[in-house]
Order: structure tokens, then sequence, then C-alpha cells
């Protein structure tokens, strides 16, 4: 793999690539490069750079320079559709957006020949359905193409997706984060998937935070930071703490400065709680000052139990207690006035208001504290809101900012921010690092660790395991809306957080 | 320097937009400019500012209400059947639409909040429901004094003299639907500004889920935002049936459309982006200004709705070019 003879045929390079966004640089004078029959992963933090880099070899973005290359020879990446002509394919994360609900699975996979221009304008329903049932049998998809789109699940909608590469004929495929969404058996299926495109000659680039799945199936690792290269390495002659360490700059134990608080008296008592299939049989305890964690592969159930603990969905059975107080709360407004409060996972759909500024968003849940006979007081307004500003270190150009102009991380200091004067005594925190960059990852967990030292309770929901091993407590697993296992701090790997939040068996202990 | 010029068109834009037709006008006519004329135009626009007002509050919670006009078509010709037919006393005149302004709304919030039916789609239908209710209460007729039923006997009422100086009365030389305009638009100015209620409808509108998830109570702000457009709308009537004598059927159906054109052309005032009283309140002048002008200038009047259409057009074009490339 090393002699130029193939990194000139069969293989794409993108040199020496710049891109800046209103003069704020993302990516600083990158190489990357892919061969045909690879899999080659693309690490790095959220805000490293991957998306934008690969948004430009999928003509979603176009470079301020550099130069990319296929079998040594240039090419012109200015559209998606140039892309497609190159024999780049995307996969993007996010399924749905490049799937038409409406329509069946064979239409989905044969599209371009719908959308492309020139040929007949009368379909051939006869051989396009079979056209697309050819490359379904080829990858060994149990897929009926006369189903619609609209009732697959995610998984079965992401091949549909791989399917539609294959009948574009692609040579390289960008697979963004496909691993997020799926279940660990469908995971595995994608990766025999994966290893027959390998088989085939295309290049993959595939794109993933967990590290086990990378170390599994790839041939080669690509890590990002800042907007730069850090290393393009052979799989084998990497390991996995080189990688977080070049991804991070920075070893593990700085990345989750963990509080130790003094642990009190139980706060939060739940007790059975039940509604629909998300959460079946949940019972949980949380004392002052202490973290507990909550992780859980996505759909297991953790999202919804935190919109029940805080009245924002109706629980069918069980008790939830608070201060040894019960709390029935019916809709949020109750269950903050108990004293309970969420930072929800969709930040900007429900934790912040992007269209309102930075000051009103936090003084939102305080209005009633800062208005007398009606009327909101500029003044202690502002104080309020500078202050959380200057606390929280969120960086933003003034008060006034429109919120969903702050980076992400600053979106959620806010999103926690308009809670912290509100004398809440639990806090629910939701995937509360989700699309934040590494910088605001560690200014939020020292909030945390902040509200776990003034005696606060905190239920921190997520499926980064890491986060879990670093900060809480007390990580509690969740399959299957039911709470499997309980760990101390300290006691639980990495993998078996995995093997219980997928496997879910209990009696294996 | 590009972006600097953008960004100051975009803010200042429709009020310099305002200046020069009012340049314009005044250079083609010389009573164009005149204290009378000016106050005329007022007076013209200040019924479809208060329906205007309405909308701008059911817009600012991400509502929409099409069930404004009907509400002062219903309202004029019931305060005039107040007077004429029932010989009520003013205050009762005054109240009974009002209370129908906010059953109006009520109806409206039962059907969006409660039942969720989308708000287009809602208050289309309450829109058809209230216009078929006011004309089957006056069969079809205007009401006058002493009007003549279909039985041949007379009305025992007339139109009150108090009530009809509320529509062509003036306090201190300016006509007193100005005044009442003029209050109504820096009451509720101010009411989005600096109190909790308004701050809290203009978060619910911005983002119902998450304002939910901050304790707001979504739906009682909601239901408050449709009963005031009813309200609005049955001041609207009540000025209406005050300012021509009677009450005249279908009074409202082409102060829906005018209400509305003047709210989204506000948009585009202070660059703005979103609903908002300040903005109404221009966007309704400067329809005021085209159609006083433009009658001045012998436009035929069919044709001033071309002009009308146009405006609107390029304030949304403003609007919506300027939300395209800032996208939050």
């Amino acid at each position: 793999m090393s002699n130029s003879a193939a990194s000139t045929r069969g293989s794409l390079q993108m040199t020496g690539i710049f891109k800046s966004f209103a003069n704020v640089p993302a990516l600083q004078d990158v190489a990357f490069q892919v061969n045909s029959g690879e899999i080659h992963a693309l690490l790095g933090a959220n805000g490293a750079g991957k998306s934008t880099l690969m948004k430009i070899l999928s003509g979603a973005y176009s470079a301020d320079q550099g130069s990319i290359t296929i079998d040594g020879q240039p090419v012109v990446i200015d559209s998606p559709a140039a892309a497609k002509r190159a024999g780049i394919q995307c996969v993007y994360q996010e399924v749905d957006t490049s799937l038409i609900p409406q329509l069946s699975v064979a239409e989905n996979i044969v599209l371009h020949r719908i959308t492309a221009s020139g040929g007949s304008p009368i379909l051939n329903w006869k051989s396009l359905y079979s056209e697309a049932e050819d490359i379904l049998k080829r990858l060994g998809f149990a897929i009926d193409a006369r189903k619609q789109v609209s009732e697959l699940s995610l998984a079965e909608k992401q091949l549909v997706l791989i399917a539609r590469v294959m009948a574009e004929k692609a040579r390289f495929v960008i697979l963004d984060e496909p691993t997020a969404p799926l279940s660990i058996e469908e995971a595995e299926r994608l990766f025999t998937i994966m290893q027959e495109l390998k088989a085939q000659g295309i290049g993959v680039i595939f794109i993933s935070h967990r590290l086990p799945e990378i170390f599994r199936v790839c041939d080669r690792i690509t890590v990002m930071r800042d907007g730069k290269r850090v290393s393009t390495l052979p799989t084998p002659e990497t390991n996995a703490s080189e990688v977080v360490h070049s991804m991070l700059g920075r070893a593990f134990e700085e990345e989750y400065p963990k509080v130790f608080a003094e642990i009190g008296e139980p706060l939060l008592t739940v007790s059975h709680l039940a509604a629909g299939r998300h959460v079946q049989d949940v019972s949980l305890e949380v004392c002052s000052g202490e973290i507990v964690a909550v992780v859980g592969l996505v759909g297991a159930g953790k999202t919804e139990l935190s919109k029940l603990l805080f009245g924002a969905e109706a629980a069918e059975r069980g008790t939830i207690e608070l201060n040894g107080k019960r709390v029935r709360a019916r809709t949020p407004q109750q269950a903050i006035k108990a004293g309970i409060v969420l930072v929800p996972e969709e930040r900007r759909k429900e934790g912040i208001l992007v269209k309102e500024s930075v000051l009103h968003n936090l003084s939102l849940p305080m209005l009633q504290k800062i208005t007398s006979l009606g009327i909101i007081s500029g003044r202690s307004e502002r104080k309020h809101g500078d202050g959380l500003i200057g606390a929280l270190g969120i960086k933003t150009a003034s008060d006034r900012q429109l919120t969903g102009y702050l980076s992400g991380g600053n979106q959620q200091k806010v999103a926690i921010g308009k809670w912290m004067e509100t004398n809440a005594d639990l806090y629910i925190l939701d995937e509360p690092t989700k699309g934040v960059d590494i910088g605001a990852k560690r200014d939020i967990f020292k909030v945390i660790g902040g509200l776990a030292q003034q005696g606060k309770g905190i239920l921190y929901l997520t499926c980064e395991f890491e986060e879990a091993l670093g900060l809480a407590d007390r990580i509690l697993v969740m399959c299957d809306g039911r709470i499997i296992k309980s760990f101390a701090y300290g006691a639980a790997s990495h993998q078996d957080l995995l093997y219980y939040a997928s496997a879910g068996r209990e009696e294996l202990v | 320097m590009k972006h600097q010029l953008a960004q100051f068109s975009y803010r200042y834009g429709a009020l310099i937009f305002i200046g020069l037709v009012l340049i314009f006008f005044s250079v083609y006519n010389t009573h164009f400019l005149t204290y009378n004329n000016i106050t005329d135009i007022l007076r013209s626009i200040s019924i479809v500012t208060f329906v205007a007002i309405g909308i701008t509050i059911s817009l600012t919670v991400d509502g929409f209400d099409l069930s404004a006009g009907s509400t002062v078509s219903l309202t004029t010709v019931v305060s005039a059947a107040m007077m004429v037919w029932y010989q009520m006393p003013l205050i009762v005149v005054i109240i009974v639409p009002i209370i129908l302004g906010i059953l109006v709304g009520l109806l409206n919030s039962l059907l969006i909040v409660k039942i969720r039916i989308p708000d287009l789609l809602a208050t289309l239908a309450v829109m058809y429901i209230i216009s078929g209710i006011h004309r089957t209460y006056t069969k079809g007729y205007a009401i006058y004094n002493n009007m003549q039923f279909q039985d041949g006997t007379k009305a025992p009422g007339t139109m009150l003299d108090s009530f009809l100086w509320i529509g062509q009365g003036r306090l201190l030389g300016i006509p007193f639907p100005v005044i009442l305009m003029i209050l109504a638009v820096i009451g509720m100015h101010l009411f989005f500004k600096y109190t909790r209620g308004g701050r809290q409808m203009i978060m619910t509108g911005s983002n119902e889920e998450a304002a939910r998830l901050s304790g707001l109570r979504v739906n009682r702000i909601r239901t408050l935002a449709y009963v005031a457009s009813g309200i609005f709308a049955a001041i609207g009537g009540i000025l209406f049936a005050a300012r021509v004598g009677s009450g005249q059927v279908d009074a409202g159906s082409s102060m829906q459309m005018d209400a509305l054109a003047a709210v989204f052309v506000g948009y585009s005032v202070f660059g703005a982006g979103r609903p908002n009283v300040i903005g109404t309140f221009f966007g309704a002048v400067l329809m005021g200004i085209l159609v006083n002008g433009m009658t001045m200038l012998n436009v035929q009047y069919y044709a001033t709705d071309i002009i009308k259409g146009a405006v609107l057009v390029l304030a949304l074009a403003v609007t919506f070019v300027h939300r395209a490339r800032q996208k939050v």
C-alpha cells in the first residue's frame, strides 16, 4: 500500500484543502487519501472538520483551496451531481433527508433513473423494479422492493441508501456515522456489507465515534483535530488510547475532571415507573450531590424516561418522590415547581429558542421572579442574564445575540444556564454533549460538577459511555425500557457497559 | 460595506419606501400633504389596523386567524342591531360585540389548541361559520335607523349619537378612531416589549415545545392570543358601525385581507422579520397612503389592488430573502 503506484491507481486523493466559514478556518491544509478496496476510518471530535472535509468531497461545499484527484487525474467537484459523476457517494447520518418516504424502496434505490434528464420520459416499471431487486439480492438485503420507504425502520432505510449507492455505481463511498442509530445486530450486518463493498474494489470512508468497531473493520485510520489532519496510520500500527490522544490532544483523565461532591440524603426516588413500550419498569434513586448516569443505546428509553420525570409525558404506573414528597407533575410547569428541571436532548428544538436572544432564553424560566405587576424589569433581567453568561463562560458577542448563532456548546450552556437560578433540586440532562465541541464539553462537565457540589442531584442520560465512566458516581445501564445493571464509579469498563446495554442479559452476571 | 448596505436597507428599507411614496404623492398633488388629508388617511386605516393588531397577536404565538374579518362583520351588525332593533344603552352596545369577539376567540382556540386542527384550517372553518351566522342574523339586509322589516313594520330604534361619535367624532381636532388606534398600537407594543404576558406569547410562537419545556403554559397562552385577536376584531366591528352609521353586511370581508397585508408588510419594518405591532401599524399606513394617493391621482379603483399586491410582494421578498441568508 505504501508504494506510489497504489496511491495513484485506484485511489482518491485530497491535497492541501483549505476551507473557512466567515473567516473562521474549518480546514487547514488537509490531505486525505483513500484507496479502492480499502475501509478507511475518519476520526475526530465534533468540530474537528471531518464533516466539512466530507462535504467538500461530496460536493455540498466547495473548498477555498486544494485539489482532488482520482487515479491521479484532477477532478472538479463543485456540486453533488459532479461528485456522483466522479463516482463518489455519501450516505449521510440523517437518512430521512435523502429518502422520499412516499415512494417505494425500488424507486428510492434507482432514483437516479427517475431524476436523470435524458433517456425515455416514460418510466419502465418492470425494469425499474427488477434492477432494484437485483441490487437488493446482490447485497443480501431482505427488504421488499415494493414496500413504501415510510414503513421501514431506521436500519432498513440505511440499507436502502447503501443499495442506492450500488445502483449508482459508486467507486468511493462515504458512510457518515452509519452505526449511531443501529442496534448491535444491525451494525454487524452493516460491517459485513462494508466488507463486501471492499471486496468489490470500492473505497469506503467510514466515520464513527465508536472506537471498538473502527478497530475491527477498518484498514487505516485518519485522525483530525481542529481542522487539521493529525495522523494517518494502518490500523495494526496504532491503538485506542493513542487514537483518543490524537483526537483530543490530551489523555482521557484530563478530559473528564471528576468531581467528588459530598453525597447526602436520597433526593429523587422513582419506583416502578412505566409508560408505553419505552419505559417498562424503572426504579432508581438519586441522592443530593450525586451524579447518576443512565447509559443505554439509542432507543433504550432514556429520553422517554427523562420526559416522564419532567412531566412532559404522562406516566402509566409508578411513583416519583422528591425530597420525600410525592411528585405528580402532569406538565413541565408543575415539575419545575416541584424542583425538577430538564435539559432536553434535542437542544435546538426543545432546549433553547434559536430565534431569540441569549438574554431572553436565560430569563425564560425566571420571568416570574423578574417581573412585578406583569412588567419585566429590564435591569434585573440583564443582571441575571449577564451574570450567567459570565459564570458559565458563554461565548457570545452580546446578550442580545440570537442563540441560534452560538456554537453547539454555547447553546448547551444556555440550555443548562437558564435553570441555574431556579432553585431546582434535580437536574436531568439528556445527552448534554451531543454536537458539543471538546472545549465546551469540559466547561459543561465543570458546570455539572459545580451543581453537584451545591448539593443538587444530577441524572445524566447518555449513550456516550466514556462520559458516564468519567463523570458519574453511579452508572445505571438501561436497555429496552428497564434499568438492568448498576455500577459504582470505577467499577465498570467500556466493554461492560456496552455488553449490558446491548445484550441486556441480567442472568449472565 | 456591501454587507452593511444590505443590513441598512433591510432595517430601514420599508420606512424609506414609505418616505419615497409620500414624496412622490405630495409632488404630484399639493393637497396630499395637508393636515386634513393626513388625518383622513389615518382614519381610513384605523379599523383595519385594529383587525391587523389582532392578527399580529395570533401570528405572534405562531398561529393564524382567518376569522377576524368575519368577526368584524358579525360585530358590526350586532352592535347596530343592539341599537336599532333592541334600543339598548351604549354600554350594552359595546359590551355585547366584545363578548362575541371573545367567544370567537375561544371557539378558535378550542379547535386549534384542544382539538389540534391546524390554525389556518380551523379559522377558515370558523370564518365560514361566523359569516354565515351574521348573514342569517340579518337575513342579508343592512341594519339602519328605523329600517323596514319584511312584514312591513319598522324597527323601533336609531343609532345612538354617542355611539356614532366613537367613529366620527374628534378630540382636539384628531378623529377619535385615530386616537384609539394610536393608543392600541402603543399599548400593544409596550405589552410585547415589557410585560411577562407579551414575552411569553413571543416565546411560545418562537418555539412552542421549547417554551413548554421551559415551564410556560403554552396552551393557555395560545388561547389568550386567539381571544385577544377576537377582541381586536370586535373593536374593529364596533368602529365600523360607528363610522358608517349602520350595520353593513359583509363589512369585514375585505378587511381580512387588507389586515393580513398590513401585518406581513410589517415584517419588513425595522427588519423585524416577525410579526410586530409597530410594523403592522406602518404596514397599514403604507397601504392607506397608497390607496389615498392613487385615488387622488385618479388611478382606477380596481387597479390599486395591483399596487397593493406588488408592495406586499416587495416586503415579503425583503423579509424572506434575508431570512434565507441568515438561517438560524
